[in-house]
C-alpha cells in the first residue's frame, strides 16, 4: 500500500457563533473569533489517498485527476469565500477547523474512485491543524 | 466523525546526555558530543494532538484556550529556558528527547479530560523528531 499526499491552499473568512446561545455565552466560548464581521486565514489542505501501485502506470492515483477533484469539490467552492455566509454546510455548522476538515472529507470521499481517501488535514495556521480519517472504528 | 486536532508550541532548553550509573568512557561512546559536560541546547517544537467527536455547540474537539493555558502552565513554563538535567524528573533519567516526549505526554494526560490525548510529537531539531502515544501506535 502506498500513500500519496497532495497539498493545496485556499483563503477564506469565517467567524464562530452558535445562535442557540446568548451573546455573552458566545463571547465567552469563542472570544475574538465571535466578531460577526469575520476574519480570515490562509488554509493549507493536505489530501492523502492510499492504494496499490498500478503496475502499468506506476501510479496510486492519477495526480491530475486528484487535483481536478480537489479543485472542483473544494478549492473552487471555498477559496475567497466567507464560509458562514456562502457555503451551505456552514449555514448550520460552526466553521471551525474541525468542521471544515469533516466537510472537505464529505465532499471528497464520494468523488474518489481510483484510490481510497485516507486522511484530510487542514491547517488553519502553521500552529493549528486538524486531521480526519472518515468514520473510525 | 472524529477529528484529531494538533497544536504546535515551542520551548528552548539545555541538556546533557549522561547516564550517572555508567562509566565516563561508556557515556562518551554512547552520546558523543551530546555528552559535553557543559551541556548544549535546542529549540524544541512540541505538537500536542487531541481527538474526539466534535461538540455540536462549539464545533470543537476541545476548548483551545483551555488547552493552550494548560500546556503553557504545565509544560512550556516548566521547560522553557531551563536546564533539563536540573529538573527532578531527570535526576535519575537521561533527558533524551525520547524521555522528554514521554514526560510531556504523562503531564498532559493528567489533565486533558474532555478530549482524548492522542499523541505528543517533539522535534529536537529540524532533523529529529519523536512521537509517543502512551503505548498505542501513533496514527498518521
Amino acid at each position: 500500500m502506498v500513500y500519496l499526499t497532495r497539498k493545496a491552499e485556499f483563503s477564506a473568512s469565517h467567524y464562530y457563533h452558535n445562535p442557540a446561545l446568548s451573546p455573552e455565552e458566545n463571547q465567552r466560548l469563542f472570544g475574538k473569533c465571535n466578531n460577526s464581521n469575520g476574519h480570515g486565514h490562509n488554509y493549507t489542505l493536505e489530501v492523502t489517498v492510499r492504494g496499490k501501485v498500478d503496475p502499468r502506470s506506476g501510479f496510486v492515483v492519477d495526480l491530475k485527476q486528484l487535483k481536478d477533484i480537489m479543485h472542483r469539490e473544494v478549492l473552487d467552492a471555498l477559496d475567497h469565500r466567507f464560509l458562514n455566509k456562502e457555503i451551505p454546510e456552514f449555514s448550520k455548522l460552526i466553521p471551525t477547523t474541525e468542521n471544515l476538515a469533516i466537510t472537505i472529507w464529505q465532499r471528497l470521499a464520494p468523488k474518489l474512485n481510483a484510490a481510497e481517501l485516507h486522511r484530510v488535514r487542514v491547517y488553519e495556521t502553521p500552529d493549528l491543524f486538524v486531521d480526519v480519517y472518515g468514520e473510525e472504528a | 466523525m472524529k477529528a484529531h486536532l494538533t497544536r504546535r508550541y515551542m520551548f528552548s532548553s539545555s541538556h546533557r546526555l549522561h547516564a550517572n550509573d555508567m562509566p565516563d568512557d561508556w557515556n562518551r561512546d554512547t552520546y558523543g558530543k551530546c555528552n559535553n559536560p557543559h551541556g548544549h541546547g535546542h529549540n524544541y517544537h512540541l505538537e500536542v494532538t487531541v481527538s474526539g467527536p466534535v461538540d455540536v455547540a462549539t464545533g470543537m474537539v476541545c476548548n483551545l484556550v483551555d488547552l493552550d493555558s494548560y500546556v503553557r502552565e504545565h509544560v512550556i513554563d516548566r521547560y522553557d529556558i531551563q536546564n533539563l538535567n536540573a529538573l527532578p524528573e531527570f535526576a535519575d533519567e537521561v533527558p533524551t528527547t525520547e524521555n522528554l516526549c514521554i514526560e510531556v505526554f504523562e503531564i498532559l494526560q493528567r489533565s486533558i479530560r474532555r478530549a482524548h490525548l492522542e499523541k505528543v510529537r517533539l522535534e529536537e531539531t529540524m532533523m529529529n523528531s519523536f512521537e509517543y502515544a502512551g503505548g498505542a501506535e501513533p496514527r498518521h
